[in-house]
């Protein structure tokens, strides 16, 4: 019985690092960034919904809204002040560091703006526990929005980079820029588009994150934003599936882990698995393992 | 060009250098050694106000209780600037962020001893306070810590405390259990990568089978992985624990107790005095604290006077209510001050004769403060204080006798 | 001077550039001219430079990204002040405890960077910075579950806690979990650490411009073709690594021996602390040993001096990462910057001309 139970929190855990994983490789997947600010922009999320329905007491799906309408403009804004002229510097990881520089700033904005104290979040979702096994197991209403959000977003995503124009646009762009433009593609309007949604996806997955764990800080967004970092290398980064196979695999060690070896070493057992992973498959579950070519 | 680039940078960092300079010039030479270079300048220059320097984390994960201290510190400096100063001796203060980070703790010390501290309230967090503590003694600057608990922080005969250490705090959480026969089989759940939790967990554990009590579960979490708590619930309900035992900040504890209640899990959870502050959680909803217990020196609900000036006075001047981090910052600079009034310290005594006037007039103070009436202190640096437990009951606090 | 090879010019430059700055803080220091907090930041200083040009080593010469840096740094400050703490009694002799310490925790550094290189390094780019993001993870979670006793009977260790080290009463605990190791002598000075500075550039520069250099640099460039003309990639990638591991152990020994306690937090040997390291190698241009050594000096020092703004502090040194960064790197503000300095020697000429 403890067993299934522990599956239980382990998919509720996983279901949220895929949800960050998801905007993560997303952006990671056309851009080929690795956008550090990611978790601090959900931060950010959460806050504009916090402050849409304590202060100016708007229903949750309308401060839902607002917040994935804040987030998208950030997500643009800082595409186009911080990234965008680092996009032809000498080394990808100027703009990494940059990335890094950004995630500093909207921390301290938000530790001046709200404050440094915990702010306790009022979950946004409306469907109920689901109690099963006469009780002894419990699917929380959060944990069943987040797979269903999960599962919503992936395929919507998928669709949209398979079939739209846009999507192949992003698939060009990611491919070969130089050549994408040439072919007449506005490769600055696509990336600043994939960071519109990877940011409009970020505010969704802030929403969730303080749903099923609801404490918000100017910290919270760093460390499930690493996490899922991990959970989207671990699934493939790039892959739009693997983020989400790799985020609920992601939460099912760490909770396995914390259950059955050590509560003190859960954090070395998960990174201990992703190595061997990694070191098996080295693009990660769903990656593509592309050879060099001489 | 990139000549050009060096030649930039390079500048910056003379330009930074110089500043640095330029900014202790004012003060004369008191660089070499700063000991009695404090006295050479207060003595040259206009000072006549005591400065009282506090360091404390006010950004990054522990920021909350930087704040908090700051708060309590700077209220109580404000009254009694207003009531006259410390022997007619106005008090200025200056507190520095450390981001609860050894090595940034020891820079925020410096910065403070080039402003020309004579005595330290801090630091708030326990690692960074084992730090700058080595750093004081060899200084021989008076450091008084608001709520570093572990037991390295007043290790020298310079450095005094206003909170509980960590064994006293495990010690009497185990006592107060077994004494009152709240529970046998226990639980605990602690942060193992923090010295407090850790600190208390190991007194607590030592403690435990002397009150027959039984550990039926120890389960931890670490700073990277403290969102979900699933698992030490789970294991502490299968083991059967009625009670369990939760040693760390009120953040974390405020997720614990909703996921408790997710699980229907309702034993009775006991804390430390890093739980107070549950309440003031901006929509925390009470109820799932409803009979929570924990051992705190200060609860905000007192009816006595000197908590209620405190407590609306801190209210009007920061918005929401003191926790205990802030009342044992408000404590601290009124016990500077009792200490200071005993020495008969004048601004311009050097930061060395201060030390040594304000350890033995530490020992022979007695203060009614808001964490405790007639508050003394022992040479060791010990307060004698009786922890309180309190209990939550329907959304406030209340002192178990 | 004119007929001095190039490369051995610019390494005298950065050799040189660290002995003005020692003379220099050395003469403000006697004269009393320096502040408390630069003073206290000296050693700090000396620790970050040295990991920022290790980190070099990785990320600038031999190409590859590496996040977790710090996790080398934290194996030779736990080994090397967990040595220092036995060992105070035994070896009384500051100066010979502190070498010995220095030569552990280098070799223990560079051991676990043996360890960690040979399966890690068969990856590439983003996955390889994951691995080592990884494993500078598992080396900070280990260090906060070590317990380490000594008594009567020797050593006694757990995972646990202290309780079940299972000691005799009056024996001692040296590394007690998170709580790390309290009361390490402060052994620690500027002149060493400038004079480890200096040794680590030796290694670096003089390994850049070897052979074994040129053949990490090959790698770098063009893994197949390098491969292809019968280079020995795994051994000479290994190389790099674990010079740059040993000397991030180096830095380690630097920084446990300045503070009086070591614990491993996320501030200190985390992720954190890898991406800071990594921030210094990339404002200060990667491959570019001197630009790291201004950079690790501006960017520890940038804060501290921020202090007067008090809340806004960590705010503005954010601000101030970001434009530095796009300053620096963005190839529309290095043609400008192209643009003004052709100005400005123009005119130095002309000027030259007219007189």
């Amino acid at each position: 019985m403890s067993f299934i139970s522990y599956l239980v929190n382990g998919i509720s855990l996983g279901s949220v690092y895929a949800i960050i994983a998801l905007g993560y490789t997303m952006v990671y997947g056309i851009a080929k960034m690795l956008n550090f600010a990611h978790g601090d922009v959900i931060m950010i999320g959460a806050y504009v919904v916090l402050t849409a329905m304590a202060s100016a007491g708007v229903s949750p799906v309308v401060a839902v809204l607002l917040a994935v309408v804040f987030c998208t403009v950030l997500g643009m804004l800082i595409e186009r002040v911080a990234y965008k002229p680092l996009r032809n510097a000498a080394s990808p990881l100027a703009v990494l560091i940059t990335a890094i520089g950004v995630s500093y700033l909207l921390q301290n904005v938000a530790l001046l703006v709200f404050g440094a104290n915990t702010k306790s979040f009022t979950s946004v979702v409306p469907i109920p526990p689901l109690v099963l096994a006469g009780g002894n197991l419990t699917i929380s209403g959060e944990t069943i929005m987040t797979i269903g959000a999960c599962i919503v977003i992936m395929v919507g995503l998928t669709l949209f980079i398979q079939k739209s124009k846009a999507g192949q646009a992003m698939r060009a762009v990611s491919e070969d820029k130089g050549a994408a433009q040439l072919m007449g593609i506005n490769v600055n309007g696509t990336i600043a588009l994939t960071f519109a949604i990877g940011s409009a996806l970020a505010a969704i997955a802030g929403v969730l994150l303080c749903s099923a764990y609801p404490t918000l800080t100017p910290y919270t967004g760093a460390m499930p934003g690493i996490k899922a970092f991990v959970a989207a290398v671990f699934g493939g980064i790039g892959s739009i599936p693997g983020a989400m196979i790799g985020g609920i695999l992601l939460g099912v060690i760490e909770i396995f882990g914390k259950a059955y070896i050590s509560s003190q070493m859960a954090d070395a057992i998960v990174f201990g698995v992703l190595i061997v992973v990694l070191l098996v498959k080295p693009a990660g579950i769903l990656g593509k393992n592309i050879q060099e070519k001489v | 060009m990139k000549n050009w680039k060096k030649g930039l940078s390079a500048l910056v960092v003379a330009a930074m250098a110089m500043s640095l300079v330029a900014g202790c010039g004012g003060k004369g030479d008191n660089g070499g050694s700063s000991n009695d270079s404090n006295s050479e300048s207060s003595s040259s220059g206009s000072e006549t106000v005591i400065k009282i320097g506090g360091i404390g984390p006010t950004t990054g994960g522990a920021a909350i209780y930087g704040e908090a201290v700051k708060n309590g510190a700077e209220l109580a400096v404000k009254e009694i600037n207003e009531a006259g100063g410390i022997n007619g001796i106005q008090v200025e203060f200056n507190f520095q962020d450390d981001e609860n980070d050894a090595e940034k703790a020891v820079n925020a010390y410096n910065t403070l001893k080039d402003w020309g501290m004579q005595a330290l309230l801090g630091t708030v967090t326990s690692a960074p306070c084992v730090a700058v503590g080595e750093v004081a003694m060899s200084d021989n600057m008076f450091l008084l810590t608001p709520s570093g608990t572990a037991v390295d922080c007043v290790q020298y005969d310079n450095a005094f405390r206003v909170c509980f250490s960590d064994p006293m705090q495990g010690l009497e959480s185990a006592k107060y259990i077994g004494e009152n026969k709240l529970a046998e089989k226990v639980a605990v759940i602690y942060d193992s990568s923090d010295v407090y939790s850790t600190g208390i967990y190991q007194a607590f554990a030592e403690e435990a089978p002397n009150q027959n009590l039984q550990l039926v579960a120890t389960e931890a979490f670490t700073a990277e992985s403290k969102t979900d708590f699933s698992v030490q619930l789970q294991k502490a309900k299968d083991a059967g624990a009625e009670l369990v035992f939760l040693p760390f900040y009120y953040s974390e504890a405020a997720l614990v107790l909703q996921q408790a209640a997710g699980i229907k899990y309702e034993p009775i959870f006991f804390g430390c005095d890093g739980m107070d502050g549950i309440l003031a959680v901006d929509g925390f909803e009470a109820d799932l604290a409803q009979d929570l217990m924990f051992l705190s020196p200060f609860t905000p609900t007192s009816e006595e006077e000197a908590i209620q000036t405190f407590v609306t006075d801190f209210q009007a001047a920061y918005g929401g209510t003191p926790n205990q981090f802030a009342a044992d910052a408000y404590d601290g600079i009124y016990a500077l001050k009792a200490a200071m009034e005993r020495a008969d310290v004048s601004a311009d005594m050097s930061v060395s004769d201060i030390c040594d006037a304000l350890k033995t007039a530490m020992t022979e103070i007695t203060i009614d403060g808001v964490t405790a009436k007639s508050l003394t202190w022992e040479a060791n640096g010990e307060p004698s204080k009786e922890p309180m437990v309190v209990k939550i009951a329907d959304g406030d606090y209340a002192v178990v006798e | 001077m004119k007929k001095m090879n190039k490369i051995t010019k610019s390494n005298l430059i950065t050799y040189v550039m660290v002995i003005v700055i020692y003379i220099a803080a050395q003469a403000m220091v006697m004269t009393g001219n320096m502040s408390s907090l630069m003073q206290g930041l000296l050693v700090p200083l000396c620790a970050y430079v040295i990991l920022a040009v290790s980190l070099n080593l990785t990320v600038g010469i031999l190409g590859e990204l590496s996040l977790g840096h710090a996790g080398f740094m934290c194996v030779g400050a736990f080994i090397s002040a967990f040595f220092s703490k036995c060992m105070m009694d035994v070896i009384p002799m500051a100066g010979l405890r502190y070498f010995l310490a220095l030569v552990i925790g280098a070799a223990a550094a560079g051991v676990c960077g043996i360890l960690i290189g040979i399966p890690v390094l068969r990856l590439k780019g983003d996955y390889l910075a994951i691995v080592t993001l990884a494993f500078g993870e598992i080396i900070k979670n280990i260090m906060n579950i070590l317990f380490i006793g000594k008594d009567a009977n020797g050593f006694h260790f757990s995972t646990k806690d202290v309780m079940s080290l299972g000691m005799e009463p009056e024996g001692k605990v040296i590394i007690n979990g998170p709580q790390g190791i309290t009361g390490t002598p402060k052994d620690s000075t500027f002149t060493i650490g400038v004079i480890l500075i200096l040794l680590t550039l030796f290694i670096v520069l003089n390994l850049i411009h070897s052979r074994s250099g040129r053949a990490i640099m090959s790698i770098r460039d063009n893994r197949i073709a390098a491969e292809s003309i019968g280079i020995n990639v795994t051994k000479y990638k290994l190389m790099a690594f674990s010079i740059s591991a040993a000397l991030a152990g180096v830095a380690g020994v630097i920084y446990a021996h300045n503070l009086a306690t070591l614990t491993a937090q996320p501030k200190n040997f985390g992720y954190n602390m890898s991406i800071m390291i990594l921030v210094f190698v990339v404002l200060g241009g990667i491959g570019n040993i001197r630009g790291s050594i201004i950079a690790a000096i501006v960017l520890t020092l940038l804060p501290e001096l921020l202090r007067g703004l008090s809340d806004y502090r960590m705010l503005i040194y954010a601000v101030v990462l970001i434009a530095m960064m796009l300053f620096n790197w963005s190839p529309k503000a290095i043609e400008w910057r192209e643009k003004y300095a052709e100005k400005f020697k123009f005119r130095k000429k002309a000027k030259a001309e007219e007189v």
